[in-house]
């Protein structure tokens, strides 16, 4: 019925496009809904665990999270600077 | 015993004023005591909707920061006697808001009125989580359009966390309120169903209003729909859902313009 719609009309069906995006994004949201900002605590947590041992400009760190279809991934990029290993035998 | 309902949306321009607006005045002429309340502080509408934007004296903002009295504020409608209009502040900000004021107006209002109607501003910000804030019920309008849908999803999301209801462990009811629903094209494919809306919003529906002509005439001339074209579809859909409000078992229907001889000689569309 459908398909023979769209021959007298010349156009597809939209809706259920709209309704299988919304479908996907919702699942997402409503998931990560009630969990304030996951990657600013995250952000923060890795930053306080790794200024223990060096020291960090806290700009110079960034977490990332790409959403997948099947897996996503956790992006951690921290700039060090140079001369941190002596940082880390002073401190040893 | 008075129900406090808010008109909510997330979404800005899908229909929340006019809402407020038409099914105040449903509500008022059904016999309750009504007051619809402006929450949109900085870029009220709601009294132009109505028709009352001359006869604004005193706002919600005066009320709360006691320069004016609840009933120094309150607007009573020229077409209807037992409908009342709160307006908000045009020139302040959201700010001026608070928690205790807003929470002090609203318990003040249980006790004049059957029916508190808070009109929302759009967004989640201060002023909409005001206006939802001592809801009993909630009504979500919502276009049957991608963005609309998903901001009401997030909108039924904090009426769910973010109301004092919710934070007892108790429910707003909520209602979703389908706002320019055109039933050809949604036949057609070319829009969301009906069920499309429900399914994805997972929220009992309190009504379906057509796309129509008659709400941008009414909203002209400062009457809510409902007032201002009573045989007019919306008008017919926006009473039908202040019935189910009110508890009534209305058979859910989409009403249909009633096309005039003229028009169809003209070919002039209904939308």
């Amino acid at each position: 019925m459908k398909n023979l719609l769209r021959l007298f009309n010349g156009r597809t069906a939209s809706a259920p496009v709209a309704r299988e995006r919304l479908q996907i994004l919702l699942a997402h949201e409503r998931s990560s809904r009630g969990q304030p900002d996951l990657l600013g605590v995250l952000r923060a947590e890795i930053l306080a665990a790794v200024s223990r041992h060096i020291t960090l400009d806290p700009d110079k760190v960034i977490v990332r999270m790409d959403r997948g279809q099947h897996v996503s991934t956790l992006e951690v990029d921290i700039e060090v600077p140079n001369g941190f290993e002596r940082s880390l035998a002073a401190a040893g | 015993m008075a129900k406090v309902l808010v008109v909510t949306s997330g979404k800005g321009g899908v229909g929340k004023t006019t809402s407020t607006a038409a099914l105040g005045a449903a509500l008022a002429q059904m016999g309750g005591k009504v007051v619809v309340v402006d929450f949109d502080v900085g870029l009220r509408n709601l009294d132009l909707v109505m028709g009352a934007e001359r006869r604004v004296v005193f706002d919600l903002i005066n009320v709360v920061q006691g320069v004016a009295k609840l009933s120094q504020a309150l607007i009573r409608d020229k077409r209807l006697e037992n409908l009342w209009l709160l307006p908000a502040s045009q020139t302040r900000d959201k700010d001026a808001l608070t928690e205790e004021g807003v929470g002090s107006i609203i318990a003040d209002l249980r006790t004049r009125f059957d029916w508190i109607l808070c009109d929302s501003p759009a967004g989640i910000e201060r002023g909409a989580t005001l206006a939802m804030r001592y809801a009993d019920e909630a009504v979500v309008v919502t276009n049957p359009e991608v963005s609309s849908v998903r901001d009401s999803d997030r909108i039924i999301g904090m009426l769910d966390s973010k109301t004092v209801k919710a934070e007892k462990g108790e429910r707003v009811e909520k209602h979703v309120l389908i706002t320019r629903y055109d039933s050809g094209r949604a036949s057609r494919g070319e829009m969301l169903s009906i069920d499309d809306i429900l399914e994805i919003l997972a929220t009992p529906l309190l009504g379906i209003i057509p796309e129509s002509q008659d709400v941008l005439l009414a909203s002209n001339v400062g009457s809510p729909v409902t007032l201002n074209n009573a045989a007019s579809a919306p008008a017919r859909a926006y009473v039908d859902a202040a019935r189910r409000l009110m508890g009534e078992t209305v058979p859910m229907v989409v009403p249909v313009e009633r096309k005039g001889l003229m028009d169809r000689l003209l070919g002039r569309r209904a939308a």
